[in-house]
């Protein structure tokens, strides 16, 4: 889905040389309807399935996606050049790229509008208790089917919008979904499922072992270093850093 | 032993399964070399995918890192043949033995700190992609940049240093399906196929009938893990070249469960029914798409990702089960 | 007779819930022992505590003269201690008779000899006619029943059955005692059962606990029991009369 986003960006900016910041937000509605159309034509049939069927539609859904990209776009990385590409600012004695910057503030807006929307609106509370209890969700009268399309479109939404930031940064070639999907898993899972304060200090755990790894060792070392994070964290505490205790 | 191995399988299933060896064998005769490059293929993918299936199907642990046992094997043989001229089957058992070791502490570690399910799954994960990053930093092994075994013109078939032609490799891969096949039919009716099937059903019920099972979770992966890796041996003198970035690639063991997935998770026939069917028919395809002069790369995995998709929407237990009933195949009574 | 199960002084929490406090019981050999009480009252943890699947926090469990609290729950088994559950577990995707097979291979590791010893079993309990039945096609009384099988294939000494009669018609209900009592006498099985049909456990069972709140608040014979006042206010009450 990310790789999707992506390409749309570049698309977009190929074309009519619209800023993928500004695109972030059209291009996350447009993600929205997909993934609600999606969750509820092929995946809400599944909801009751084991596990591992349900992974099983994903890994093909992931495959479908990812090699159309790579028929129509071929296997050719493609960047976007911004205006500002090449500007910098110094922050007392560091100097940060300005894509960069601008990148880093537009993810942190978008993390804070979701947490907020989880926290305080009626629907995120109502997608929580979902997650929570699939049955009392049931029992108090939430529309359960709706809710999970709902929020699988809203997570294809973020998606989006993270792909319209990253193509600021990363140059864009259709395998970079999977390698992206299997980070935001080791983040997420490192985290706590469910726990956003522990998706955030899981990225911050990851993205740092990375970047130590990569200053001690070799940088095309780094991610074992995130996997053997990976690794202790399934051992040690299943439910994540955040995240809370398994019944 | 054999007599047990028969009991109770019903006399024209053996016939047909007679029948369907005895084209494969004869198939060289007929077959010109770009279909025998396709029944290797066809056929080195329904074995990875009995190995896999041990694993899944029987004993029900998703694992998503089969190219981890797949890698392990494929640079144990071709390093020992590269640097010392040891042959592939002088190096198989040492790579069976460290694919063994590899499941044997992924399964502990799992199976001791009760990891089940999809976290299983991406425990196996995690171990192949730290182990194909590790092997990228191997100059024994050539690092990123490969691992070769030197490449000549053979006229000879060597079979003792698996080098040769490919209906040497055909032949190769087919003794080793039929052991495979054989070994999991056996497996299956055995106290331990049993206890791998009621884990696999359900677990807390399972220890309540007096099963290990951790024990028998253990015995699962040991034998999956020391399964597929001759897979890997296979590949390295088949192929003669080795990238980190290949041969541990997640899409890897993808491909190594679709055959299964598609033919049937916990059957005997699912893997090889399904490599032919998905092998088969995304060849043909490539090769209409060929003709047509649309040579694209992507095609092949959109095809797969339709027919997983297909599969796993409409025949959630694959396309075995239906064919085994068209061909009346149910096991029978043994008394009768 | 001899005891074969001794519970002393078990209890259990559960994160601060007390849900079985300080109880002592004493099964003799070849007994129909029932434990009742109400919803929440600590009987199935109770059961879980002796099958293993948790260890109690104090107390010990004895059996056949020896320790078995804190081992697993195959551990259990194998020493003859075998259980169904309160709702139904048979393996679903797999026959009937595969499902009495897995447990008769505990004592007959060769696979004939253990489909012999299920079609044996399954006679017994009128399932053989469905034995090529997949599991989780069956109706609920065959399900309760093939549990039961499945259980007794492990050759226990010890029988636990978690509310085998529960949700069953009446005349189910009956079928599923008698076949109980036939165990009893004809096999010499010692039966534990955990039970909400008063009427079942009234005709079936020769010795009766009551556990209220995770305690024990009274035992003895069938009849005494359900006069003792503590019982009528905690559980009977309306009913009983």
């Amino acid at each position: 889905m990310m790789t999707v986003a992506m390409y749309l960006a570049v698309v977009l900016f190929a074309r009519f040389h619209l800023d993928p910041l500004l695109m972030m937000l059209p291009i996350a509605g447009l993600l929205f309807i997909i993934g609600y159309v999606m969750q509820l034509v092929v995946i809400n049939p599944f909801i009751a399935r084991p596990e591992h069927s349900q992974f099983m539609l994903m890994v093909a859904v992931a495959i479908i996606i990812v090699n159309s990209l790579l028929i129509i776009f071929g296997p050719d990385a493609q960047a976007v050049q911004a205006s500002y590409s090449f500007d910098s600012f110094a922050l007392g004695p560091l100097i940060v790229d300005a894509t960069k910057l601008y990148a880093g503030l537009a993810a942190i807006l978008v993390a804070s509008a979701l947490f907020a929307f989880f926290r305080f609106a009626p629907l995120g509370k109502a997608i929580r208790a979902c997650a929570d209890n699939y049955t009392g969700a049931l029992v108090i009268g939430l529309d359960v089917k709706k809710l999970y399309a709902l929020s699988f479109g809203l997570g294809a939404a973020c998606v989006g919008a993270a792909g319209a930031i990253i193509v600021l940064i990363v140059d864009v070639t259709p395998p970079l979904g999977p390698a992206y999907t299997l980070l935001a898993f080791v983040i997420v899972i490192t985290g706590g499922l469910g726990s956003m304060p522990g998706a955030l200090l899981g990225g911050v755990l990851i993205g740092l072992t990375e970047a130590m790894a990569g200053l001690f060792f070799t940088p095309s070392a780094k991610s074992m270093f995130a996997f053997a994070i990976l690794v202790l964290v399934l051992l040690f505490r299943p439910q994540g850093i955040m995240g809370r205790k398994l019944s | 032993m054999i007599a047990r191995l028969l009991h109770g399988v019903p006399r024209h299933a053996f016939a047909l399964l007679a029948a369907v060896l005895a084209v494969l064998v004869a198939a060289p005769v007929f077959a010109n070399d770009y279909v025998l490059t396709i029944l290797i293929l066809i056929l080195y993918s329904a074995y990875a995918g009995q190995a896999w299936n041990i694993l899944m199907g029987f004993a029900g642990q998703l694992s998503l890192g089969h190219a981890l046992y797949v890698g392990l094997g494929a640079y144990v043989t071709a390093a020992l043949y590269v640097h010392f001229g040891i042959g592939p089957w002088v190096g198989m058992p040492l790579a069976i033995l460290i694919s063994v070791a590899c499941g044997a502490i992924i399964g502990f570690l799992a199976f001791r700190f009760g990891v089940g399910g999809v976290y299983f799954a991406i425990l196996t994960i995690a171990f192949s992609e730290f182990t194909r990053i590790g092997f990228d930093h191997i100059d024994w092994v050539g690092g990123s940049s490969g691992l070769f075994l030197p490449v000549a013109n053979y006229t000879r078939n060597d079979i003792l240093l698996l080098r040769g032609q490919p209906v040497m490799f055909y032949y190769v891969i087919l003794a080793l399906t039929a052991v495979a096949f054989v070994i999991c039919h056996g497996l299956l009716r055995s106290r331990v196929g049993y206890y791998w099937q009621a884990i696999r059903e359900d677990e807390p019920a399972a220890r309540a009938l007096g099963i290990n099972t951790f024990r028998y979770k253990m015995i699962a992966i040991v034998i999956s893990a020391g399964m597929t890796a001759p897979a890997g041996v296979f590949y390295a003198f088949y192929y003669n070249n080795l990238f980190p970035e290949q041969t541990f690639f997640i899409l890897r063991s993808i491909e190594i469960m679709l055959g299964p997935v598609i033919g049937g998770v916990g059957t005997l026939f699912g893997p090889v029914i399904g490599a032919f069917l998905l092998t088969g028919l995304s060849e043909a395809l490539q090769e209409l798409l060929t003709h047509v002069g649309l040579e694209t790369p992507g095609a092949k995995r959109v095809f797969y990702g339709v027919c997983l998709l297909l599969v796993v929407m409409i025949l959630p237990n694959g396309i075995w089960p239906p064919i085994a009933r068209l061909l009346r195949l149910e096991r029978r009574d043994p008394e009768t | 007779m001899p005891a074969l199960l001794e519970v002393t002084g078990i209890s259990k929490n559960f994160s601060g819930l007390r849900a079985v406090a300080d109880v002592s019981f004493t099964v003799p050999e070849s007994a129909i022992f029932a434990v009742i009480g109400p919803n929440g009252a600590g009987k199935t943890t109770l059961f879980n505590l002796i099958a293993g699947v948790f260890a109690p926090n104090t107390g010990a469990i004895t059996f056949c003269g020896d320790r078995i609290d804190g081992l697993r729950p195959d551990e259990v088994c194998r020493r003859g201690v075998g259980r169904t559950f309160q709702i139904v577990r048979p393996f679903p995707g797999l026959s009937v008779e595969d499902n009495v097979t897995v447990g008769a291979l505990l004592r007959h590791p060769d696979p004939a000899a253990a489909m012999r010893r299920a079609h044996d079993i399954l006679g017994r309990l009128d399932l053989f006619d469905k034995r090529r039945h997949l599991a989780g096609a069956l109706t609920l009384p065959d399900r309760k029943r093939l549990e039961v099988a499945r259980a007794l294939a492990t050759e226990p000494k010890l029988l636990l059955l978690d509310e085998v009669m529960a949700g069953l018609r009446p005349t189910e209900t009956d079928r599923m005692v008698e076949i109980i009592r036939k165990l009893n006498t004809e096999a010499g099985l010692t039966i534990l059962l955990i039970e909400h049909v008063m009427r079942a456990v009234m005709s079936v069972a020769t010795r009766v606990l009551v556990l209220h709140h995770g305690a024990a608040i009274a035992e003895g014979a069938p009849e005494a029991v359900v006069r003792e006042p503590a019982v009528i206010e905690s559980y009977l009450g309306v009913e009983a009369v």
